[in-house]
């Protein structure tokens, strides 16, 4: 109905909507098996310093479902997001997650945290039971741990373990081509930053065996200044520089790096510049950064790929988000799943999800698979470019190889004792 | 521990250089915010717990001023001259009726303005964090002083601030205005009782506090990422380097801010993991030996 009292309804649209009323209270049995929504719940972060993510996440979200629905929803089903905001805190993601189940009778949940919340909310799914794919947290142990293990549960991220062989492998190439033996680090000192550093490191080590780490520097999360952390870096006169700093401390540092002209000195590898929140706010982007892709719309190279970045930005006048595709593609692996299963319930999509592959345009071959052993996403793409001050900021991508991200895994798992 | 590296880096000129240049520039710009904090509690006997805010709308008020007109001067200006009038509406309408009231209570009316402060930002900048940009005039090679990196921008940042230090000590001891000031700070009765308006020199005083602290947000600007909150962390430091200075001294203030400045930067090399730590530890070295402050009087 529409909400604009216009004096032009005709009496045919009411009538008809008179009637629609109509057939729907004398045929409660179609009204049920038809009409009935299926929920969706989603805690994701809405407010506090990385809002910017958990808002790109459910505008993803809703772009895709959008779709569903106008194609006639999950099995026949219109899908109705119930969205609510975690603040960022694990239990308040936990205590969300529940009563969306509980109390607002959510069937599915699409868990869009980050990695501190994710393991929350799987406590919440394994609980429950409830179907739920956490969509923001790369923490490799999420799903590649058995002991984290349940059959409702799977995870459309990126994995941290995949991006550090793909890291480690490019940055050996060119630390090999440019004779580049002594690094440094710096990286935020938390559970994230520590361990896709170590991991990076690991990998780097092993395709460049005359690496050598001289310098590490471990700044506070959201510390303001970084001055001190460069000026250290630059009396260690390293010849490449690895970073896994991100969002506003990235640009910080950048910022203050750039003034002591610290990127003409050496090569620098930073996994999370080449994410549209950085490199349009940075006013003086140095060129010829190395970054791991986060979502550009130019990688992978595909008209599809294109069209959806463009789509987005008309529809919410910014950028997606490396949460921005790890999101759509949760909706878009759902509404396949529910298509195959032809059943809109949690136990069966989640069945039907085991193994499936799907056209999609963050594919690194055009599709993802929701690799059935572990529950997690693969086939994605994947790759790490340099940067430029202007659009399209990365103008090439070196793409990752699957296959040997697939053997690396194999032995990392063996080695942490999960497989 | 890393006591090698900081071996090192003390017998090398070149580090030497760049570490204190380093330490200057944190200190410095510490030292603009944390001024107005102790001036403010020197006169008024407030702790103004809102104080971050005011070097966060400096930043902001900077970053527009600069994207609207693209000169340098007019973003520092806009960032001082912004919040000093932000600071006077903010006591004159707010603050003053808390003087005479409880701790609590002025706690209370403070942690409410560093919340809402922080959604106006949210508001009209957005809650995603932005960045000014370095003026194109300062985009140049650092210099090279006796083989150390110091960058011409932070000789700026270095110099401004500097000059506030000496404006505003010599201002409050030797100017009429400044005898005023220290005079109601005593005793506000008496100063009034005189036909002098104390309302006007709280305002005043106030004023010139957020100014400071709005300044140190406009010089930090173009080198830090602007985000609603960044007050905070600000405001943290602030409070160790007046605890450490001594409530109410701009010394105190000075010295206090340079020493936690040159801890950061020597800290960083010689332990690296416990930077953070050495600043909590100094303060509890200075407390123990001096309750007051390094240069902090006793309590009257």
């Amino acid at each position: 109905m529409t909400r604009t009292r216009t004096p032009g309804i005709s009496r045919r649209s009411t009538l008809a909507l008179m009637g629609a009323g109509a057939m729907t209270f004398a045929a409660p049995w179609v009204a049920r098996a038809q009409a009935k929504t299926v929920k969706i719940g989603m805690p994701t972060i809405l407010s506090g310093r990385v809002a910017q993510l958990g808002t790109s996440s459910r505008n993803a979200v809703m772009l895709e479902v959008e779709k569903v629905n106008a194609a006639g929803g999950l099995a026949g089903r219109q899908i109705e997001m119930v969205i609510r905001d975690s603040k960022g805190q694990p239990q308040e993601a936990a205590r969300v997650a529940r009563e969306l189940v509980n109390t607002d009778g959510c069937e599915l949940m699409i868990d869009a945290e980050a990695s501190s919340g994710a393991f929350a909310v799987h406590e919440v799914a394994r609980d429950l039971g409830v179907f739920c794919i956490h969509t923001n947290s790369e923490t490799s142990a999420l799903t590649a741990d058995p002991k984290q293990h349940i059959p409702n549960a799977f995870r459309t991220a990126r994995q941290g373990v995949h991006d550090s062989i793909v890291g480690g492998s490019y940055a050996a190439a060119i630390a090999k081509a440019k004779g580049l033996k002594k690094w440094a680090t710096c990286s935020p000192d938390y559970a994230y930053g520590r361990d896709t550093t170590a991991e990076f490191t690991l990998y780097l080590k092993r395709f460049a065996p005359e690496v050598e780490i001289i310098s590490e520097s471990w700044p506070k999360l959201f510390q303001p200044d970084y001055t001190e952390v460069v000026t250290k870096i630059l009396q260690a006169k390293p010849q490449a520089l690895y970073s896994c700093l991100w969002g506003g401390d990235l640009t910080s540092y950048i910022d203050q790096a750039n003034i002591y002209a610290m990127f003409g000195q050496m090569e620098v590898f930073a996994v999370n510049m080449a994410d549209y929140t950085a490199l349009t706010v940075v006013k003086n982007l140095p060129k010829g950064i190395h970054s791991g892709n986060r979502y550009i719309k130019t990688f992978p190279t595909t008209p599809e790929n294109a069209a959806w970045g463009d789509a987005y930005k008309a529809k919410y006048n910014e950028y997606p988000t490396n949460w921005s595709w790890e999101n759509a593609t949760a909706i878009m692996l759902m509404a396949e799943a529910a298509k195959k299963a032809n059943s809109a319930d949690g136990k069966k999509i989640a069945e039907a999800l085991k193994g499936l592959t799907i056209k999609c345009p963050f594919g690194a071959d055009g599709t993802v698979t929701m690799r059935g052993d572990d529950h997690t996403l693969v086939g994605y793409a994947i790759g790490w470019g340099t940067t430029i001050p202007q659009e399209p900021y990365v103008p090439e991508v070196k793409a990752g190889d699957w296959k040997t991200i697939f053997e690396l895994e194999a032995e990392w798992k063996k080695s942490k004792g999960y497989a | 521990m890393d006591l090698d590296a900081l071996a090192g880096c003390l017998s090398s000129s070149a580090c030497l250089v760049t570490q204190t240049t380093s330490g200057l520039i944190i200190g410095m710009l510490l030292f603009l915010v944390a001024v107005g904090l102790t001036l403010i509690f020197g006169v008024l006997k407030v702790v103004n717990f809102s104080h971050g805010a005011f070097y966060m709308f400096g930043a902001y008020f900077a970053m527009s001023a600069y994207q609207l007109t693209g000169s340098f001067a007019l973003a520092m200006l806009a960032g001082a001259a912004g919040t000093a009038i932000l600071g006077l509406i903010f006591e004159r309408v707010f603050m003053s009726r808390v003087y005479g009231a409880d701790v609590l209570m002025q706690l209370l009316v403070c942690y409410a303005f560093v919340l809402i402060f922080d959604d106006v930002v949210r508001i009209i900048w957005g809650p995603e964090f932005k960045a000014m940009g370095m003026p194109s005039a300062f985009q140049v090679m650092p210099l090279f002083i006796a083989g150390g990196v110091v960058p011409p921008y932070y000789l700026l940042l270095i110099s401004v601030a500097l000059v506030a230090a000496i404006v505003l000590g010599i201002g409050l001891s030797r100017s009429r205005i400044g005898k005023v000031i220290r005079a109601a700070a005593h005793n506000p009765g008496m100063v009034s009782a005189l036909g002098i308006n104390t309302g006007l020199i709280f305002g005043g005083v106030f004023a010139l506090g957020g100014m400071l602290a709005g300044l140190a947000g406009a010089l930090a600007a173009p080198v830090r990422s602007l985000t609603p909150g960044m007050g905070f962390s600000v405001l943290i430091e602030s409070f160790i380097v007046t605890v450490i200075g001594g409530m109410g001294s701009i010394l105190g203030a000075l010295i206090g801010a340079l020493l936690l400045g040159l801890i950061r930067s020597f800290g960083s090399l010689g332990f690296p993991l416990f930077t953070e730590g050495l600043m909590y530890l100094f303060m509890v070295i200075v407390l123990v030996s001096k309750p007051t402050g390094l240069f902090g009087k006793e309590a009257a």
